[in-house]
């Protein structure tokens, strides 16, 4: 009797330091999502109660050539600014994580740009894409381009423009590295150095295999950031020039607030939801070929 | 060559209480060459080579990561006619200091009521989420009970969700409270800083990973001494986490500094905007913006945040290294 009593004590106990977060839990994220599954299947434009349509929503999506653009859209974004983003942020964290010096002056300069706020960086890449005025081309023409790209005016350079200022922003990737690399066991490089390796052989088969549950990692955070990237075409393009940069989330957010038909922004929602979880499922059904965890 | 204090026998601390330095190679920094640097004779000339080309590339990315700035500022202290002359030169001519004072005089703008807001918004939801977040931590840091790991691994899942998901129905939510409970939501920073009151996943996290390595001894003399378990966590355990308690605080404000997406949907009046949303009316749609005035404004927001990095670099380094996320 006395164990049981104190088990229920326990319960209580830990459930009134919880409360917090459970009553959050409840109202901003359960009820929320609920909710946001219920509209999805429903006519609703916030003037009148929701109107069950059933999958009205999710065929209309099937057949928008918009929601398969932003779709499209947003794939390339990330199949551009992620691999490379992340090879670029492993090699910086190698470079910073070797002893010579200066090294506290690089390291602060390269995580400097990723602690500006999102809108700033925006404001200040579309002074920078300036297609007549901006440093990248004035500077593309000092070197000789007599004829530099339009950038963010051109439908073909908005996008590598956005994913060229993705890599300003790679400082917090290139800290996680460092962090990962800084935990490599000084005693398998002595090792890997007796058996006659070179840096090659270090990299390949010491460091990478020692940090790849940190490279999984970045890879997951990435994807979903990329999923939801948002703030900078908002700002700088609009999703302009000819839908080139619309990316899935702004879509999102113009069906529910612009167009008021908050049933399909759900949908897309759900959907966005949906690919995530299976791309990052797919992440860590792949990561069990290349991923190699201490003691695993 | 640098004589390392090795001691293998000394326990790496847990992730979380480790300071990722960027001050420098420290004694646990040198991970790379230091083996190629023991080789003797032949491996100096090598490792020298290797320096210099190290250096080389490090200068190459340091320069591209820092000229933005520079044009930043640079463009922030030219006069109008300066910002449209081509070719425009890096080095503003003249400086026009009282940019930075046009920002706050702007008829378009209202810079000052925007940062106040900013401010208002940030200190009540980093009081919020950094308290609730630390008593929702303790419980599942420092309590055994029933179905503690399926809450906590239901919290994490969270994480996940992507803020979408969430955002329109919460829009409908705050809506419906507005119309029926005399109590309006959206046109207030309500929906910006009430949720940070029930804890917030990333922190919850953080400092449970934190509270976990404080010894448990502490809490049972505490509690043999007649303490509550609430005083246990006020008196004991909240003192002793100070550190970890400045990173959730550093990042909520760095968060709430940053947010675009959240006072876009909820905020509605220009006099209402945050610091951030507001950047966008020094913007011109119709083209003829005043990018001295733009990049001043944009400089006057980037700058608290460079400002907190280099008063608290080590905690944002930590913080960064642990959770992997960005403020």
């Amino acid at each position: 009797m006395v164990r049981i009593h104190s088990e229920a004590r326990a319960f209580l106990r830990g459930m009134a330091f919880l409360s917090p977060w459970l009553i959050g839990f409840f109202a901003f994220t359960l009820v929320p999502i609920a909710l946001s599954l219920y509209y999805s299947f429903c006519d609703f434009t916030l003037l009148q109660p929701p109107l069950f349509k059933g999958l009205a929503n999710y065929r209309y999506l099937a057949n928008d050539p918009i929601f398969w653009k932003v779709i499209g859209n947003t794939a390339i974004y990330a199949v551009m600014a992620l691999p490379f983003g992340l090879l670029t942020a492993l090699g910086a964290a190698m470079l910073l994580n070797l002893k010579i010096g200066g090294q506290s002056i690089y390291r602060t300069i390269i995580f400097l740009p990723s602690l500006v706020p999102t809108a700033a960086a925006a404001m200040l890449w579309l002074w920078l894409f300036n297609a007549k005025l901006g440093l990248i081309n004035v500077a593309l023409h000092a070197l000789g381009f007599v004829n530099p790209p339009g950038w963010l005016t051109d439908a073909r350079w908005a996008m590598p423009a956005l994913v060229l200022m993705s890599f300003w922003g790679i400082g917090n990737t290139v800290i996680i590295f460092l962090a990962g690399l800084q935990d490599v066991p000084r005693e398998l490089y002595e090792a890997a150095n007796i058996d006659g390796a070179t840096t090659f052989d270090r990299i390949w088969h010491v460091t990478l295999p020692f940090i790849s549950p940190v490279i999984f990692f970045n890879l997951i955070i990435g994807i979903i950031a990329t999923l939801q990237i948002f703030a900078v075409p908002y700002i700088m393009t609009q999703g302009g020039p000819a839908r080139s940069t619309y990316f899935y989330t702004m879509y999102l957010y113009d069906n529910a607030f612009s167009y008021l038909k908050m049933g399909c922004g759900n949908a897309m929602a759900w959907v966005q939801f949906l690919i995530v979880l299976v791309l990052t499922a797919l992440a860590a059904w792949s990561s069990k070929r290349w991923v190699h965890y201490e003691g695993a | 060559m640098t004589s390392e204090s090795e001691n293998p026998s000394s326990e790496r601390p847990p992730i979380a209480l480790r300071a990722i330095s960027l001050a420098g190679p420290g004694p646990e920094l040198d991970v790379g060459d230091q083996a190629l640097s023991k080789a003797g004779g032949a491996g100096q000339r090598v490792d020298r080579g290797k320096r210099l080309a190290a250096h080389l590339v490090l200068l190459i990315v340091c320069t591209m990561a820092i000229l933005p700035f520079a044009w930043m500022v640079s463009t922030s202290l030219k006069t109008a006619e300066a910002t449209t002359a081509y070719p425009p030169s890096l080095w503003p001519w003249p400086i026009q200091w009282h940019n930075y004072l046009d920002v706050f005089r702007n008829e378009k703008a209202n810079f000052l009521l925007w940062t106040r807001n900013t401010l208002v918004i940030a200190v009540l939801a980093v009081t919020g989420t950094t308290l609730s977040s630390a008593i929702v931590a303790y419980g599942f840091a420092r309590l055994r009970f029933r179905g503690r790991n399926v809450l906590f691994a239901i919290m994490l899942s969270t994480m996940m969700l992507p803020f979408p998901v969430t955002m329109v129905s919460l829009f409908a939510l705050f809506r419906w409270l507005g119309d029926h409970t005399g109590m309006p939501w959206l046109g207030t920073f309500k929906p910006l800083w009430v949720p940070a009151w029930f804890g917030s996943a990333f922190n919850i996290f953080l400092l449970r990973q934190f509270f976990s390595t404080i010894p448990m001894q502490l809490s049972e003399a505490a509690r043999i001494d007649g303490c509550s378990e609430f005083g246990i966590f006020w008196r004991i355990i909240v003192p002793l986490s100070k550190p970890a308690l400045a990173v959730v605080a550093l990042f909520a404000f760095i968060f709430v500094w940053n947010d675009f997406l959240g006072p876009l949907v909820y905020l509605q009046r220009p006099e209402q905007f945050t610091l951030v949303l507001g950047l966008q009316n020094f913007q011109s749609k119709a083209g003829g913006t005043s990018w001295h005035l733009l990049m001043a404004a944009s400089v006057l927001v980037i700058l608290p945040a460079l400002l907190l990095f280099f008063l608290a670099q080590k905690t944002f380094i930590e913080g960064i290294a642990t959770t992997g996320i960005k403020g």
